[in-house]
């Protein structure tokens, strides 16, 4: 250090360390409440191929590129893969969990308004990667 | 200090020598040639962009083999072969021997790189310059893929000859009377990304073996039809091209220690927190990787380890910052071209750390991830940081290199044409991300949000496509008609901070 003191440098990596410690403690508690599923989600099962969506729900219907929900419940999706590696996303919703052959991931949501929302594919899957879209088509029972 | 022969000789006399500078001339003029080629595709693909529909390109096929073949050009074509000539030419000096410590090593690390990148811009591969399985197993077209893999397999051996000379060099071949703590702050960086390809780069080049022999179909390592997991590719990837990333950065900014005391007229603010930041990345650098696949389906204490791991590494990145700020403070700053394009890559290396954060932070790496945010955030480091510290030391060389000078004026315009085309490009590729654009897409939903932003990054690109030719213009005419440089101080900053050495002549 040349002689001279240091003491601006400690200082500041003190402030650099201490930002980081407050933003790491901020996202781990974001993100064990993220995380927790609620009780009683319905599970809508997704699986994603070459180069589009399918969606099954409890009860058994299925349906292709386009997925309906309610508003005010709360779904968690298990998501399949049956090709190569796929990303099933929500972007409106924050929703995002890649779909690995092989794997099955699971992530939650509960849409909150009633509304259209695009799907798609953010993990590159060949050639119709850009194109593998759907819709989330939010219903409000009570309307 | 004279880094090249005055005297002109025949082409093939340099490219069969093994002397440092002529090795290192060679790797630069290679890395120049491949950053204008992958730099041309850089336009192709923001041309297609401009608009939704079909532009110039015309399928997503082209696309994807675009996209893909200018990533892995830039990195293992220009970045890493650059960072080699700047370590070819100075880190010899530096240590004051005469050469490096392998030379025909040193060449053969040099004469792999040619092959390397023939086949992959012969083969022109569409699987990304990550290769995810099973896409690249089961999917992408052969013998491209298959000549991408060959290619990396090369160019990896090549940086890890590389890496193993300069360690020798710097602590076996460094003068007796010079201690380790008195090595200036360039080679301690080639040092530091020397043992981290040495450590990092194997991983890869066993997980690309294992590529090949799945597309063979004789393995299923990561192949689910037969009981293998494409995750654990994507673990020993990032294994790798994680610490790579401090492989590609560290040169840079040991460039930038050479460039900031030298044109602020001040000595280096703190010589020995530049080293303990540059070993401490070196460590940390390890303990990220999986940052990069949060939503792989990790589980949340996995998620919680490397976000932590990642985070360490801020405070390293923050003292070279600190450091450059702390020797600019009060000093005489000459605002040459090489100081303009330090002080710029500064700038944007802070711009792309802070985004790096956010990326860091589990959930919000949920918005990001795979979308247009990241693009943005890691091209400010490889062209806003990396791109901008190794052109701003071409300048720098220029006049040791040629003996002449480049056009000032013109150097300067380069600078100020591509900051700006940066920070359009790579600020809006940020915005795009948070308004849900993917990556690697060929074509997008007609949204007006997406469009404009994705219009502002397209004329961002053409500026700085405009700069290089610029730049191109300016090295081919001042190289050969340039003012003779003044090479003992070609920039008038004064003498005092200059190294005594010179390379000596191969043929004396």
């Amino acid at each position: 250090m040349g002689g001279h003191s240091n003491w601006p440098e400690w200082i500041y990596i003190g402030v650099v360390v201490a930002l980081m410690c407050w933003v790491g403690a901020e996202a781990w508690e974001a993100e064990r409440l993220v995380e927790h599923v609620p009780e009683g989600a319905e599970t809508i099962i997704v699986t994603g191929q070459q180069w589009f969506w399918t969606f099954e729900h409890e009860d058994g219907t299925k349906e292709i590129g386009e997925l309906h929900v309610e508003v005010g419940k709360a779904y968690k999706f298990e998501i399949h893969s049956k090709d190569v590696n796929h990303s099933f996303n929500i972007h409106d919703y924050v929703v995002l969990m890649d779909a690995i052959p092989g794997r099955v991931n699971t992530v939650w949501f509960a849409p909150t308004d009633a509304g259209e929302h695009d799907i798609q594919c953010r993990e590159y899957c060949g050639l119709i990667h850009y194109n593998m879209r759907g819709k989330l088509i939010v219903e409000d029972p009570t309307a | 200090m004279v880094l090249e022969l005055q005297k002109p000789r025949p082409i093939w006399q340099i490219m069969f020598s093994t002397h440092h500078t002529d090795v290192g001339l060679l790797y630069l003029i290679t890395s120049l040639g491949f950053l204008f080629l992958g730099g041309a595709l850089a336009l192709a693909i923001r041309a297609e962009l401009f608009l939704p529909g079909a532009q110039i390109i015309g399928d997503a096929m082209t696309f994807n083999r675009i996209f893909t073949v200018h990533g892995t050009t830039l990195i293992f074509l220009f970045i890493i072969p650059f960072a080699s000539a700047v370590g070819n030419y100075y880190v010899p000096i530096m240590v004051r021997y005469k050469d490096m410590a392998y030379p025909k090593l040193n060449a053969i690390a040099f004469w792999m790189i040619p092959p390397g990148g023939a086949l992959i811009w012969l083969g022109f591969a569409d699987f990304t310059w990550y290769a995810t399985p099973p896409y690249s197993i089961i999917s992408a077209p052969g013998p491209a893929a298959d000549m991408w893999i060959f290619g990396l397999k090369i160019l990896g051996i090549s940086s890890v000859l590389g890496a193993i000379n300069f360690i020798v060099t710097i602590l076996k071949c460094k003068h007796p009377d010079m201690s380790i703590g008195q090595v200036p702050l360039l080679a301690w960086s080639f040092l530091s990304s020397s043992l981290i390809i040495l450590v990092a780069i194997p991983t890869f080049a066993a997980a690309l073996l294992m590529l090949l022999t799945d597309r063979l179909g004789v393995s299923g390592f990561f192949n689910p039809a037969m009981g293998g997991d494409p995750i654990a590719y994507a673990h020993l990837f990032w294994f790798t091209f994680h610490p790579e990333v401090y492989v590609l950065v560290i040169p840079a900014i040991g460039m930038m220690y050479e460039i900031i005391p030298r044109f602020s007229r001040k000595p280096i603010y703190s010589y020995n927190s530049g080293v303990f930041a540059f070993v401490l990345l070196s460590i940390v650098g390890f303990s990220s990787w999986a940052h990069h696949m949060y939503a792989t389906g990790m589980s949340f204490t996995e998620k919680t380890v490397f976000m932590v791991g990642t985070l360490a590494a801020v405070p390293a990145s923050a003292m070279h910052v600190f450091n450059f700020v702390a020797t600019m403070w009060n000093g005489r700053i000459k605002f040459l071209t090489p100081m303009m394009w330090s002080v710029g890559g500064i700038a944007l290396f802070f711009s792309a750390g802070a985004g790096g954060v956010a990326n860091a932070a589990m959930p919000l790496d949920f918005t990001t991830h795979d979308t247009y945010w990241v693009v943005g955030h890691f091209h400010l480091f490889v062209m806003g940081t990396i791109a901008f510290g190794s052109i701003g030391f071409f300048y720098y060389m220029f006049p040791y290199v040629t003996g002449r000078m480049y056009n000032e004026t013109m150097g300067k315009i380069h600078f100020i044409m591509s900051f700006v085309g940066t920070v359009l490009v790579f600020f809006t590729q940020h915005v795009l991300g948070l308004y849900g654009m993917p990556r690697r897409i060929f074509d997008y939903p007609p949204i007006p949000e997406w469009i404009a932003m994705n219009q502002i990054a397209t004329v961002g690109a053409m500026v700085i496509g405009v700069s290089m030719a610029i730049f191109l213009a300016n090295m081919i005419y001042s190289s050969a008609r340039g003012q003779p440089a003044n090479t003992e101080d070609p920039f008038g900053v004064g003498g005092k901070y200059y190294y005594p050495f010179e390379a000596k002549n191969p043929s004396h």
